[in-house]
């Protein structure tokens, strides 16, 4: 009740003084009437730790930059924008990175924020991200010539590395919190009770039900955040988020939180809005086929390109994501517009032309109409769907297909582990760059039994190797396009995979919720600059 | 014959006790068993807490996964992982959960209150729903309230419990907006006094409570009547209906007494399986109890929390079997004697 009359107060004292005088105070009045409230946001599972340092689990993602901040933020064309990090610079040669850091910023706990925390973080990322052995890579040392400087020597040049920066990537943490415990950072106390320089202040985590956030008083951006609390429910029913949403008691959730048949009628709700941007970062959402190119049908690349030829990718879209979403050509998301060649041969939809291709690689037809029978492997949600519809599709042409729906855990051990797979659909994230996100999927070093997500197709070509050899230390944006091109270009030839749809993020929103997306990351962004109208 | 009363009080309290220390006794192989079964069961399950840690990560490096493994012990071979786990139980430790980095009994610790509350309310409601539903159809049986309940209790039973979850939501939540869809409470707002304490308790608590308690009262409903229709047709009845006793104490002391042996045996079985019934009520709800815990478990291939549950549950199982042998012993002097 009183938050609502101080609102009213406020609201009603801005209008005044926008009256009465000119913009100048614009600002200060609408601090008065954004101030204040809870935001309450759904998430379908309990992160195992609330700093993204040692996982990249979507919730831990999602909190972890509430608390835990980065270098730099970037809008939505993935142009980098000031956090921690107030100016940047970088030789020509790509091989030394200067970051001049915000100054009079202090932990939670009092001590300043310096070029020796950013030092120690880059490299413990380096070490212990699941990403960060990758994107870290070529980082040889971090030097602080003083308090607000850090200096980044890299050994090769990382033309992806300016991009890397985000707080849900690379969490800047306290040296002098996580320096005692050594190699164990995930029994780190700060993983479950985390120490940041951001917006909210970490309040309690009770497990099975939320984790809260306070209001950080003394945060380095004066006036912001809005909000006094944040609030995230772990909810792993969708049809429990689905109603919560509805009634209100849930203000928001993100990374399509319902099912995909649900958001046409929330959407048509007075009090929800339907946001979809907020995934120019991560590109998560986009769905393959992958084969097992050990497998002794798919090792035949006529056998795979009949495949693609026998897949009508716009009926998977509509069909399986309902049109959420952007059907995808190649191994790069077309969503990654400054990487993406628009212009890649595509496996067109051609049943006949695929039963030809089957004909040639001796794959004849038998008595039953089967030419040879598979298993696929789908992990359960969209991509069982997908495999579902390609079961369907591939009878057509003679493949039978048996489909296996299997928990994370599972679908994991056996494609990378076990490795008693033909063929698979996945979901998987692409990032805000091919070198760190889609190499992993292709580059023939990165065949690594037991690795999920490594290269489980094992897929090696010499061809593909080079273009991603190049792309990742080619300084020039256009040569390193080129490079790219080159590379989406080899794999729509060989299909060690084929990309079928980049699904829509759908962010579902209260309508009282304001800039709960203004930045490439959406809700895991920072959510300094969300406030709550009326 | 003349210190018959005393004495056969004394006989009976050491007939209890006895009772009591040999089901206990009993009770020790039993849950060695379990132990050993479930964890012999969990080694066939694919896949273990660094391939799911990773796979929800969508990343991972060869080095941190064997880190992972080998920081709890999942590279051992399996009978060096049992032997560990035993060592570990033996000084009552749980083990750590390699997901969240905390102890299992912590864990288990925070989340069991809001289970047995559920558990318990959810009970008393079935039981006493059941109870009184069974009483009904028998007296008025195979007229038209007995038809009518018959027919309720037969669509509690056979509806799914997250279908009656959904239902209830969409009513209770969506609909009339009475009551929240799910949680435990306001969170960041503490109620203040007992009364809005109790008050915001039930109603966090209803739908879920209901949720899970409405497939046992067709279950209570219908064995209730099936044993007191049997029981009704007993010369003693007949013999206590003859000597003049008022209907009421008929149905109360005699039939509905003798009937609850069989009801009461089902019922405490009951207790135990509705932690499996918690596991989808829970996550309907949202309600941070061990059945919820269970589920996360399961997909996390967190076993030493699992293993924990399934521990914890067995032993809530064996302690409400000695609890209904006590209650069967009151209900029934006879059985003692056997």
């Amino acid at each position: 009740m009183f938050d609502v009359t101080r609102r009213q107060f406020g609201a009603g004292l801005g209008a005044v003084v926008l009256s009465a005088t000119m913009a100048g105070n614009r600002a200060e009045a609408q601090g008065v009437s954004r101030r204040g409230g809870t935001l309450t946001m759904a998430l379908p599972t309990e992160p195992p730790t609330l700093v993204s340092l040692t996982t990249t689990a979507q919730s831990a993602v999602i909190l972890s930059a509430k608390v835990t901040e980065g270098l730099l933020t970037y809008d939505f064309d993935l142009n980098p924008q000031p956090q921690l990090a107030t100016a940047w610079s970088m030789t020509p040669d790509g091989l030394r990175y200067t970051f001049k850091l915000r100054q009079g910023v202090k932990w939670h706990d009092g001590h300043d924020f310096t070029s020796a925390d950013v030092a120690f973080s880059l490299m413990l990322l380096k070490k212990v991200h699941p990403r960060g052995q990758s994107t870290f890579q070529n980082l040889e040392n971090v030097e602080t010539p003083d308090a607000d400087t850090a200096v980044l020597v890299l050994s090769k040049p990382a033309p992806y590395l300016l991009t890397a920066m985000l707080a849900a990537e690379s969490p800047i943490v306290a040296r002098h919190i996580y320096e005692p415990s050594g190699d164990a950072v995930s029994a780190n106390p700060n993983e479950r009770a985390p120490i940041g320089t951001g917006p909210f202040m970490f309040k309690e985590w009770v497990h099975g039900s939320h984790a809260m956030y306070e209001r950080n008083p003394s945060y380095w951006d004066p006036g912001k955040p809005y909000i006094d609390r944040f609030v995230a429910r772990f909810m792993t029913d969708a049809a429990a988020r689905s109603i919560s949403l509805e009634t209100g008691e849930v203000d928001i959730a993100g990374w399509s939180p319902v099912p995909l048949t649900d958001v046409k009628r929330l959407s048509q709700l007075p009090n929800l809005v339907i946001e979809t941007r907020g995934n120019e970062y991560q590109n998560n959402l986009f769905y393959r086929i992958e084969f097992n190119t050990e497998n002794k049908y798919f090792r035949d690349v006529r056998v795979r390109q009949a495949v693609a030829h026998a897949i009508d990718k716009r009926l998977v879209l509509r069909i399986v994501f309902l049109g959420y979403g952007v059907v995808a050509n190649g191994p790069v998301s077309p969503n990654l517009k400054a990487f993406f060649d628009p212009d890649l041969p595509t496996n067109a939809y051609d049943p006949k032309f695929a039963e030809k291709l089957l004909d040639e690689a001796g794959l004849p037809r038998g008595a039953n109409g089967i030419r040879f029978s598979v298993h696929q492997e789908a992990q359960m949600g969209a991509a069982a769907d997908i495999a579902q519809y390609t079961k369907d599709a591939l009878r057509r042409i003679g493949i039978d297909v048996t489909v296996r729906t299997e928990d994370i855990s599972s679908y994991v051990r056996r494609l990378y582990t076990t490795r008693e797979f033909d063929f698979s659909a996945q979901g998987s994230t692409q990032m805000f760059d091919p070198t760190v996100g889609t190499q992993r999927f292709y580059w023939s070093r990165n065949i690594h039994h037991g690795v999920p997500y490594s290269n489980g197709a094992a897929y090696a070509s010499a061809d593909a190797d080079r273009a991603l050899e190049a792309a990742a230390v080619e300084v020039d944006p256009a040569r390193r396009k080129q490079d790219f091109f080159r590379f989406q270009q080899i794999v729509n030839t060989e299909v060690p995979a084929i990309g079928l749809v980049a699904q829509s993020q759908i962010t579902i929103a209260n309508r009282r919720v304001v800039n709960h997306t203004v930045t490439a990351d959406g809700v895991s962004a920072n959510y300094a600059e969300v406030y709550l109208n009326g | 014959m003349a210190d018959g009363r005393p004495g056969m009080m004394l006989r009976r309290s050491l007939n209890l006790v006895e009772l009591v220390a040999r089901r206990v006794l009993d009770a020790i192989p039993t849950v060695l068993g379990i132990i050993v079964i479930d964890f012999i069961l969990l080694r066939f399950v694919p896949g273990d807490a660094a391939d799911a840690m990773a796979g929800e990560s969508g990343a991972a490096t060869a080095q941190t996964m064997a880190a992972l493994r080998a920081r709890f012990g999942l590279d051992l071979p399996a009978m060096e992982q049992l032997w560990r786990y035993l060592t570990n139980l033996a000084h009552l430790n749980l083990g750590i959960s390699p997901r969240y980095n905390i102890e299992v009994a912590t864990l288990i610790g925070e989340r069991l209150p809001a289970t047995l509350l559920l558990m318990l309310v959810a009970f008393v409601i079935a039981f006493t729903a059941g109870l009184l539903l069974g009483m009904l159809m028998t007296v008025y049986a195979r007229r038209l309230p007995d038809r009518v309940a018959a027919g309720v209790s037969m669509l509690f039973y056979s509806i799914p419990s997250f279908w009656i979850a959904l239902m209830l939501i969409v009513l209770f939540s969506v609909h009339l907006g009475w009551l929240p869809s799910g949680g435990t409470g306001l969170i960041g707002a503490a109620p203040r006094g007992l009364l809005e304490t109790v008050l915001s308790k039930i109603r966090y608590m209803t739908l879920p409570a209901l949720s899970l308690a409405l497939a046992y009262v067709g279950i209570y409903a219908r064995l209730t009547r099936t044993a007191m229709m049997e029981v009704r047709s007993q010369d003693y009845v007949r013999t206590a209906v003859a000597k003049g006793v008022a209907p009421f104490w008929v149905v109360l002391r005699h039939i509905l007494r003798n009937a609850l042996i069989p009801v009461t045996t089902v019922a405490g079985m009951h207790l135990g399986g509705m932690l499996g019934g918690a596991v989808v009520v829970e996550t309907v709800y949202s309600w941070p109890g061990l059945g919820s815990l269970a589920f996360e478990a399961v997909v996390g291939r967190d076993f030493n929390v699992l293993l924990g549950i399934l521990l914890m549950s067995s032993l809530v199982v064996i302690v409400v079997n000695i609890g209904v042998d006590l209650l069967h012993a009151w209900l029934d002097p006879r059985l003692n004697a056997g």
